[in-house]
């Protein structure tokens, strides 16, 4: 042990010390808890899942598939806390329905309903609800799902944060596809759908008014017919992800952890813009663990990659799609990347949130 | 920003290293003193890339790891007081101190904020008159003048409810504490390129005459390091021991003059604690005495606050280049970080955290996954 302090020794009182870090020893919730990363999974699994039991919610998918009435159905819910509510590229409207819709995308479903409720702080203003439900009802339309009952709350000033959305969905699963990550099999192809990162650092850039030179504008789509462009090529696809909060090294890292296999990517293929690399570097943040909301990264049959990725780049929402790797058997439930120069990295699951680095 | 790119290139990296390989005989100890070389040499994979020969040592330059845990504990404790909205860069947030974090602090109610610039806390003061804002002021040469300048501003405009917490400290001191112990092993260093783009190169002809090392100012990007470990490999096979500037495009000897001057008006030197390491004389930097209406060490009881560091934490010797992050003991199990022991298992720049996102997949000492599906 070295000395480390100015104290002398005997002042050193071990047993006294504990570890501040484990989050279950952490009385309170801090903002990591919603980050994505482990302390999001600690929460669900120390917690959640104990007291609420239940077979479907062991899947932990981005959406739950439920055998009801004879049909497959997929459900999802999540909610909306954005700050600010309007955001170049889309608002808290746009991702309420884009959020609930792609989640159901990501287990083949095409959402059929959505549920909407609304938490409002006392004191918004009441254009500001007009516009976000507008914005909410037109990305609705253009994802083609209906909003079929909804609830609305307030709660007085300073408890919340103007706007608040819960949505939950619904959708038929098709016959014959079945995506989950434990179908992944070493020798499956990696594709992302686009550019990454680009939302996160749209969000940032107003949020902390920091200029990059160019706008960023969010990705926020609906993925739903970019995944029927999938299907129709193979129903073998074998998962997909919504690399929202913990972005792709958050996706790549639950699928890799589910399917027991390794994940390598090849760093250089995978595509970030300009604008989102040099707002990295500043901040001193990776890319690779930046929301996205426009986005999918899909695991696929080696045999049908070519084909699924010329129907993705056919699509609109696919235009850049890319191959970045593949599944394979060595450092199973470890996603590696290599390195523009060659070497190698372990791309780990977040603990928290990311944080700007000061250096 | 096309600069970037070709500060990637993998081809002319294959160059560099070809070069490398060519050159060295026979094996070398270079110390990176900056985390951010750290990182970026774990992150491209360079240290895999180099000769066997060339063993990369990791120094202490992380200002996040080195800010000492009773400074941590001051700032918790200010943090925590009602009338406090303290401000801090993010990654200090994590940073455990005795019991709890900022992030903890937050949580438990107290105003704690993530800034970019100290000026952003700076303005929160003017827009917050009924408060006491409290900047945490941390860093090496690098980030002093930002803060510098904030608090002369702060004392220009008249914001009386503006304080820093500072714990600001030198690279070259450290050099100098790291040479002169008994057990170095570092027979060349690649100097910070940000802080000597303020301070200039004036202070390291002396140390590399009196320690006959090289000392190269090297950059962050891949190619730089590269550059940086070419050219200290050179000399280290001609005999030689001079202090070279790789990174011209950043650097003048003469460094940045108006900063510099910023430095001298607000603060002034101190011997300084370093986490893992212990005390160096006149290795750090506080608010000067014309300045002391705006310390926050003086405006808060914290005076009392003395803290120890936990036993089992070998980051001291990690941050001297003694020890490899997997080495110790404790490295991914007792230690990792989710649950770490000591500041460079905390911050992204410290050592032992960039062996252990980057690295883990060729280390002796792996940890079951805490990986899990996340709803």
């Amino acid at each position: 042990m070295s000395d480390t302090t100015d104290l002398p020794a005997a002042a050193l009182d071990i047993e006294a010390w504990t570890c501040p870090a484990p989050v279950r020893d952490r009385p309170r919730v801090v903002m990591g808890h919603g980050g994505g990363g482990v302390l999001s999974a600690e929460l669900v699994q120390q917690i959640f899942a104990p007291a609420f039991g239940g077979e479907v919610l062991a899947q932990m998918g981005d959406a739950a598939v439920l055998s009801l009435g004879g049909a497959r159905l997929a459900f999802s819910t999540d909610s909306y806390v954005v700050r600010p509510l309007f955001f170049p590229g889309g608002s808290i409207g746009d991702l309420a329905v884009n959020g609930t819709v792609n989640d159901l995308a990501m287990s083949g479903a095409r959402a059929a309903y959505l549920s909407c409720g609304f938490i409002l702080e006392e004191g918004v203003e009441l254009d500001a609800v007009t516009r976000v439900s507008e914005a909410l009802g037109a990305a609705a339309r253009t994802a083609g799902v209906e909003v079929a009952t909804g609830d609305t709350k307030v709660v007085e000033a300073g408890h919340g944060d103007g706007i608040f959305i819960n949505t939950a969905g619904i959708g038929l699963v098709p016959a014959g596809v079945d995506l989950r990550p434990q179908r992944v099999v070493p020798g499956d192809v990696v594709i992302v759908s686009g550019a990454i990162g680009v939302h996160g650092v749209a969000i940032m850039s107003v949020r902390e008014g920091l200029e990059f030179g160019v706008e960023i504008k969010s990705d926020c789509a609906a993925l739903g017919g970019l995944v029927d462009a999938m299907l129709a090529v193979t129903p073998d696809l074998h998962v997909l992800r919504d690399p929202t909060r913990g972005g792709l090294a958050a996706s790549l890292n639950e699928i890799a952890a589910a399917s027991g296999t390794g994940v390598v990517i090849r760093e250089r293929d995978v595509p970030v813009p300009p604008a989102v690399a040099n707002a990295c570097a500043i901040l001193g943040l990776d890319p690779m663990y930046i929301a996205n909301e426009g986005k999918l990264v899909a695991f696929v049959p080696r045999e049908h990659a070519d084909a699924v990725l010329e129907a993705m780049r056919a699509h609109p929402l696919g235009a850049d799609s890319v191959i970045i790797g593949e599944a394979v058997e060595a450092h199973p439930g470890m996603v590696v990347a290599r390195t523009g120069l060659g070497g190698t990295r372990v791309v780990d699951l977040p603990i928290g949130e990311q944080l700007p680095r000061i250096c | 920003m096309k600069y970037i790119d070709e500060f990637q290139d993998p081809e002319l990296a294959r160059r560099l290293l070809d070069d490398i390989h060519a050159t060295v005989t026979r094996p070398w100890a270079l110390m990176e003193v900056c985390g951010g070389q750290t990182h970026s040499i774990i992150r491209h994979g360079i240290d895999q890339l180099l000769p066997k020969e060339v063993e990369l040592i990791h120094g202490p330059g992380c200002p996040v790891c080195v800010t000492p845990l009773e400074v941590i504990d001051k700032a918790l404790e200010i943090a925590s007081r009602p009338e406090v909205i303290f401000c801090s860069f993010g990654d200090m947030l994590r940073v455990p101190g005795t019991g709890r974090d900022l992030f903890q602090v937050r949580g438990e109610g107290g105003d704690v904020r993530v800034v970019y610039s100290p000026l952003d806390a700076l303005r929160i003061a003017q827009q917050n008159p009924d408060r006491e804002v409290v900047f945490f002021g941390i860093g090496f040469e690098t980030t002093a003048p930002p803060n510098a300048m904030t608090v002369h501003q702060a004392r220009k405009l008249g914001i009386p409810n503006f304080s820093m917490l500072v714990s600001h400290v030198r690279v070259p001191p450290a050099i100098e504490a790291i040479m002169s112990s008994p057990s170095c092993r570092v027979q060349g260093f690649l100097a910070a390129g940000h802080v000597c783009s303020v301070m200039g190169v004036e202070e390291y002809p002396e140390l590399a005459e009196r320690f006959r090392v090289p000392i190269v100012v090297t950059g962050f990007e891949p190619l730089d390091i590269l550059e940086g470990v070419r050219r200290a490999v050179r000399q280290l096979e001609r005999g030689e021991h001079t202090v070279d500037n790789a990174y011209a495009r950043a650097v003048r000897p003469e460094g940045n003059p108006a900063a510099r001057a910023m430095l001298e008006d607000v603060f002034e030197a101190t011997d300084r604690a370093w986490r893992g390491i212990g005390v160096i004389p006149d290795s750090g930097w506080r608010l000067s005495s014309k300045y002391r209406d705006h310390d926050a060490e003086h405006r808060f009881p914290v005076g009392g606050i003395r803290t120890a560091e936990p036993a089992e934490c070998r980051s001291g010797e990690v941050l001297q280049g003694l020890l490899k992050p997997h080495e110790c003991e404790a490295f991914g199990t007792l230690c990792t970080p989710r649950t770490p022991l000591g500041a460079t298992m905390v911050s992204s720049e410290g050592a032992c955290a960039a062996y252990y996102l980057y690295r883990r997949l060729d280390m002796p000492t792996t940890t079951a996954r805490e990986a899990s599906p996340v709803v």
